[in-house]
């Protein structure tokens, strides 16, 4: 999947992320993290973007995500909406949830 | 007898993540994730992401789990329905309903997501939110429209507008909304929710409002702030008298189920089937509140 446009996704709120995609020149996704547990989840915040991009099909993107202390299930809510924006894709894919 | 409590049904705007992570916190009986009026048009996508997603991480323990739906006929309003059945959703609440045609378009989007993810046809649950003159005028026929159904609501702030009035403290315009709703939830063996009370420091007129409603006999009331809990639950929470009342009736029931007698009686006066309906209810609110 293509990134057509710069988009973003979430606020810079309390427990929130903004998450701002952009076309890039190379293969693969190229994250610029802020975030005040950077030293200690930085790794896994970006494992949680990266995963985002791949469900959406994007395996190249520059991404800025500003980090207000989101749980995961924020970061690949807020990952997955700015990517399925700026590929203007509306093929959401729906996966049944197991856990309940 | 329904065996959920819907006292209090808490909304929370969909596309606040520190609002639905710690929606668990509170001890509402139903948590209501709003995708509809609380979200813009433009981040509709977000929210229903949002949600999806912290539905498939959030342990939100044994609270009812619904979700405020945009108008099935858009396509907002149908990708709202097969995610929030994806994520398997206890009730979606079907806002601004006016008539069965409006029930039946919402069913038949959650059986076609139901087929989809291959989730048994009828789990997913549906509450209709009558909001409008002629919603209120259809309360009967939209009760029976769904065996999905488990709740009709009132939302007042649509409501009053189509009536070319606002909401008054004593809730005189709203005194044949509310008792239309709550005759055709009982015909229909559903719950009755009352409308959300929004000026948040008015305690006095809250309380004033819920005791109202319980006197009508509405099983609870949609709230916007958890302050507004506490004073619901103590509101609902039958007294130290009715409970033992209660208990002896329950007493005297298994006492006669042992003599094998069909005419039950208590200090000399018979107990009949509401009298024992009645009981059941203050005991279950009594051990809802934990004061049994």
């Amino acid at each position: 999947m293509e990134i057509k446009k710069v988009s973003s996704a979430g606020t810079l709120e309390s427990s929130d992320i903004l998450i701002k995609v952009e076309k890039s020149d190379k293969d693969g996704i190229y994250i610029n993290l802020e975030s005040p547990v950077k030293q200690q989840f930085g790794d896994q915040i970006k494992k949680v973007i990266k995963n985002s991009a791949k469900i959406v099909g994007v395996e190249s993107a520059i991404v800025t995500a500003i980090d207000k202390g989101a749980l995961d299930c924020v970061i690949k809510a807020r990952s997955l909406t700015a990517f399925h924006r700026a590929c203007e894709s509306y093929d959401y894919k729906w996966e049944k949830n197991n856990e309940r | 007898m329904n065996d959920r409590l819907r006292r209090t049904m808490m909304f929370v705007p969909g596309n606040n993540p520190g609002m639905v992570k710690d929606a668990y916190i509170y001890k509402c009986d139903s948590i209501m994730f709003d995708l509809e009026d609380s979200v813009s048009l433009e981040e509709k996508d977000a929210a229903r992401y949002l949600v999806y997603n912290s539905l498939r991480s959030i342990d939100y323990g044994d609270k009812e789990l619904v979700v405020r739906i945009n108008d099935p006929r858009t396509e907002t309003g149908k990708m709202d329905i097969k995610a929030m059945v994806a994520s398997k959703i206890d009730v979606i609440r079907l806002p601004k309903t006016e008539s069965v045609e409006d029930i039946i378009i919402c069913e038949n989007e959650i059986e076609k997501a139901e087929e989809e993810f291959g989730i048994e046809i009828g789990t997913i649950k549906m509450m209709a939110a009558i909001e409008s003159a002629i919603g209120v005028l259809n309360a009967r026929d939209i009760a029976f429209a769904s065996n999905r159904l488990v709740a009709i609501a009132l939302g007042a702030e649509d409501y009053v507008t189509d009536l070319k009035t606002k909401r008054y403290s004593d809730g005189v315009e709203l005194m044949f909304a509310r008792s239309m709703l709550l005759h055709a939830a009982r015909a229909a063996k559903l719950d009755a929710l009352d409308t959300v009370y929004s000026d948040l420091n008015n305690e006095e007129g809250f309380i004033n409002e819920v005791k109202l409603i319980k006197k009508l006999g509405f099983d609870g009331k949609s709230i916007i702030n958890p302050r507004q809990i506490d004073p619901i639950v103590k509101i609902f929470t039958p007294s130290e008298e009715e409970i033992e009342k209660a208990l002896e009736i329950m007493d005297a029931i298994e006492e006669a189920h042992k003599k094998k007698s069909g005419v039950i009686s208590l200090n000399g006066k018979m107990i009949d089937r509401p009298i024992v309906l009645r009981a059941e209810r203050t005991i279950q609110l009594a051990k809802a509140a934990r004061v049994l």
